[in-house]
Order: C-alpha cells, then structure tokens, then sequence
C-alpha cells in the first residue's frame, strides 16, 4: 500500500487554497477543493490554508466543523497554514468568544503576534526533521504561546516553535505554499492516514 | 529574537503580494466608523477600507475627497483584528507615508479621492507598505504593477450601486489576456507598446494566463448576486464601498455578499443568500452621470 494519499483537500471557504492546490498537484496528488462537508467524505486528508480566520470560522457550516473534528481526531491528516494554524488550535487569546477555532491540537496561539503587515517578513527556518533549512513566509503570522507535552516542536524562529506536530496534524506559523519548498506537503502526505 | 532579527526581510515583494492572496475569496467592506468596522468584521470580512465618506456620499457633497484623518483611521485600526485598509490620493505620495505610518495593512491609491498628481501615480516601491490600484484594462493594471501596486482591482464606477462598469473591466482585463494566448514574442512587443504594458509583465501575464497579481472586483457592487457575478467572470475577490452601509440591513447584506463570494457556483446557495434582506441602496444609471464626474476615468 502507498503510504501516499491519493486524493488530498483543500478547505476552499476563502484564502490562498489555490496555491495549496498547485502545491497538490506538484507533489502529484489530486487536491479537492472543500467547502461542504459532502466534500470532505472524498479526500484522505486536508489542508487549512492561509487567509483570515475569522472569515472562514465564519463560513464554515456546522456539519462541515464537525466532520473535521471527528475525522481529524480519528488520524486524518491534517497541515494548517497561518490561518490553518488558527483553526487548529485549542484556544486563541484574542480569539471572539462566539467563534471558537477546531481544536485538533493543543496548542494556544495570538493571532498577529508579529504586528501588523509592514511587519510581515520572510526568513530561512531550520527544519532538521526534513533535512536543512527552508524558506518562510510570515503574512501577520500567529504565534504559539503555550503547547502541550504531546505537541512536538518541528521547527523554531529564535526561541519560538513555528511548526509544530500532534499525532497527524501538522500546523505552521508561516506558508510554504508561497514558496516553490514542497517538503512540507510531501511530509504531510507521508504520513499514515485514519482507518477507514 | 535578536538573533534571528538580521535575517528576517520585512516589506519584500512576496510579502506585499503574499497579503492579497490570503483576501482571495474573501469581501473587503468600507466603514466609516469602527461600529461599522465591527458590523463588517462580525459579518465575515477579510479587511475593511476605513474611509470618512463612502463614495455615494463623496459623489453625492462633491468638493476634493482626501485621505481620511488619522484618527479615525486608528479608531477602526484598533476595532477590528483584520486588515484594515485606506485610501490616499492618486500620486500623494506624502499621503500615503502618513498611511503607513498610522500601520495600515494596505494603501488603496484610488480614484475615488481627488487626483493630486495629474500625470504621476506614486512609486509604490520604496514602501513597506502594500498598495492596491484600480484598472478598467490590462494596460492600466500592468502600468500600476510596474509602479510597485501588489494587488489590481478593477475601478468600476464607484458609488452607484450599479456593476455594469466593473463588469466592463473586468472583461477588459480578461479578454485581452485571453488574446495573448499562443502569441509570438515579437507580437507581445508590439501588443506591450499598443496598450502601454512594460514587455516583461505582459510576457508574465502570458505565460500565466491571468496578472501577476491578485485581481478583485470593485466599484458599483451591491447585492450577493452582483459579487457571485464577478467571481464567476474570473475575478479573485469583492470590495464593496457603498453597497452595504448603504442599504437597509447593512448586516444582512454584509453576510449574505461574504456568502455569495464564497459560493459564487451555486445558485441554491446565492438564492438563500439573497432572501429577505431588505432594499439594496437606490443606485445610479451611468448615463445619467455627468461626464466630468465620472471617478473612473481619472488615473492615467
């Protein structure tokens, strides 16, 4: 059996799920375009995207939110991007307290940690677990401030995790999609998926 | 930090360009105060574009349209956890120094202020800050780009409720990148020379088969239908000015264009969008306009 998924989706409510796609589809996976949850049941794994959070907290239909959490908990795999990353966490310290994100990783993150656009940067991140260093893309990024002991660190910018793991899930400060270093994906494509 | 500080590279051109892509899909609202900036954010929006007057207001007084004050800028910049954007003056340059100091997310050097500069749009390259421009064709978008804009929408006619120019645009736009498909290098020379394009982004262009940047819809949006239109017509995304706060349930409407630009393929969904939400604003026919105070025909 192929540890490779064979069709992967791309939560499609809003934000830069075009370039995950593209992404998709240089690692040679199909990529599915996800808003409803009838479209989740076709795909092996799925990716959150960058965008804004609150936007698509907003769009996402309850059946939708809910297969995530079911099907995520069961082991899909999942990579969450920036705003991706926001959703994925447990809690978010600025968060709207009528908007709650999917928690499908122990993690708390601030949203814009880094200040505002003209503060946004790119940066080369060491990421030992894929081999050497790659390059980082922070659009007002979110950061990490507290994980839990099952939370693995994959990767830090000075002192701060920026990519980090739990189980199946993998979430990422910053987006490798804006960039042409596809490990990420492949990494989150290697990984063994739920039974199904 | 500091040890990292070196290498990190703030205002790079990924970067500014990187912004827009996270908008894609998403609505941008003006809002004149931060209770509208609240509403609108509540309501799904990607960004608002913080504005003293909303352009049917800006038509409707009259006089020169500047750049919003500053503090009603930070007011909503403090409101809101989005982006917040704002508007400069074509070619005020100093303006938009004043915008970025304020730490707006985005410049809008738009034609729905008053021109300052009659022959110049701003060298948007030094900024850290990004900007948007407006086009009505591929010449104008690429001309804008070429000056360091990260982000086209189309201009529309800004104000009146009516998307009949932003369709013109956008079709403008479309169909002449259409046209460039299968075309030789020396007839993009003369295509780049024809419409007042810099060759090497309309080789770009060609080579992708859309701009190089994000493209959004703009000027004369006003209902869920009109923002499922553009998308379907190709475009990346929706702002609307005076078509929300505008109407009658600017709260409704809100959700249902953030809807209708998510769903923009499926008429069930654009249906339920559109129920019930009150009258849109009155609007204006385009013909009924005074030439000379048509928005979209400044910018050069």
């Amino acid at each position: 059996m192929s540890p490779k998924r064979r069709r992967f989706g791309v939560l499609a409510l809003q934000g830069d799920f075009r370039e995950h796609l593209a992404a998709l589809r240089a690692c040679e996976v199909e990529g599915v375009p996800v808003r409803l949850a009838s479209e989740l049941e076709a795909v092996d794994g799925l990716i959150l995207p960058g965008g804004e959070s609150t936007t698509m907290i907003r769009l996402m239909e309850p059946a939708l939110d809910a297969a995530i959490r079911r099907r995520a908990h069961a082991g899909m795999p999942v990579l969450g991007t920036c705003a991706g990353m926001i959703l994925m966490a447990s809690l978010v310290e600025d968060g709207r307290p009528d908007q709650q994100p999917l928690d499908l990783m122990d993690i708390t993150v601030r949203r814009n940690a880094y200040g505002r656009q003209v503060d946004s940067f790119e940066a080369t991140v060491d990421v030992p677990l894929l081999g050497g260093p790659g390059p980082a893309v922070f659009i007002r990024a979110p950061r990490v401030t507290t994980h839990g002991d099952s939370v693995e660190v994959l990767a830090e910018l000075g002192s701060e995790p920026v990519a980090l793991r739990q189980g199946n899930r993998v979430a990422l400060a910053f987006h490798p999609e804006l960039t042409s270093d596809r490990r990420w994906h492949q990494y989150v494509l290697s990984l063994d998926g739920e039974k199904r | 930090m500091t040890d990292t500080a070196a290498t990190e590279r703030r205002g790079t051109w990924k970067v500014k360009a990187g912004l827009a892509e996270m908008l894609k899909g998403g609505v941008i609202m003006d809002v004149v105060t931060p209770d509208q900036a609240r509403i609108a954010e509540d309501a799904g929006a990607v960004a608002v574009m913080a504005l003293e007057r909303v352009p049917a207001d800006i038509r409707k007084e009259g006089g020169v349209a500047r750049m919003s004050d500053p503090g009603l800028v930070s007011g909503i910049i403090d409101a809101v956890t989005i982006p917040v954007m704002a508007k400069c003056r074509i070619g005020h340059f100093v303006e938009a120094q004043i915008l970025e100091s304020l730490g707006v997310d985005y410049i809008d050097e738009s034609e729905v202020l008053t021109p300052a500069d009659e022959e110049h749009h701003i060298n948007k390259h030094p900024f850290k800050v990004p900007f948007v421009c407006g086009c009505r064709d591929l010449g104008e978008a690429l001309r804008r780009i070429a000056e360091g804009a990260a982000m086209i929408r189309t201009k529309g006619e800004a104000g009146t409720g009516n998307v009949v120019e932003a369709v013109r645009h956008m079709r403008a736009v479309s169909g002449a990148i259409r046209r460039l498909h299968g075309i030789g290098p020396e007839e993009l020379v003369m295509e780049a020379k024809r419409i007042g394009a810099p060759a090497d982004l309309l080789e770009e262009t060609a080579r992708l088969g859309r701009l190089p940047v994000v493209n959004f819809a703009a000027g004369g949006i006003a209902t869920p239908a009109d923002a499922a239109l553009m998308m379907q017509l190709g475009c990346d995304g929706i702002f609307v000015g005076s078509g929300i706060f505008k109407a009658e349930n600017p709260s409704a409407r809100a959700k249902a264009i953030v809807a209708a630009t998510t769903y923009f393929d499926r008429p069930d969904i654009l249906a339920d969008a559109s129920r019930s939400l009150g009258e849109a604003m009155r609007g204006l026919e385009i013909g009924a306009i005074p030439k000379e105070e048509l928005l979209a025909g400044r910018g050069w």
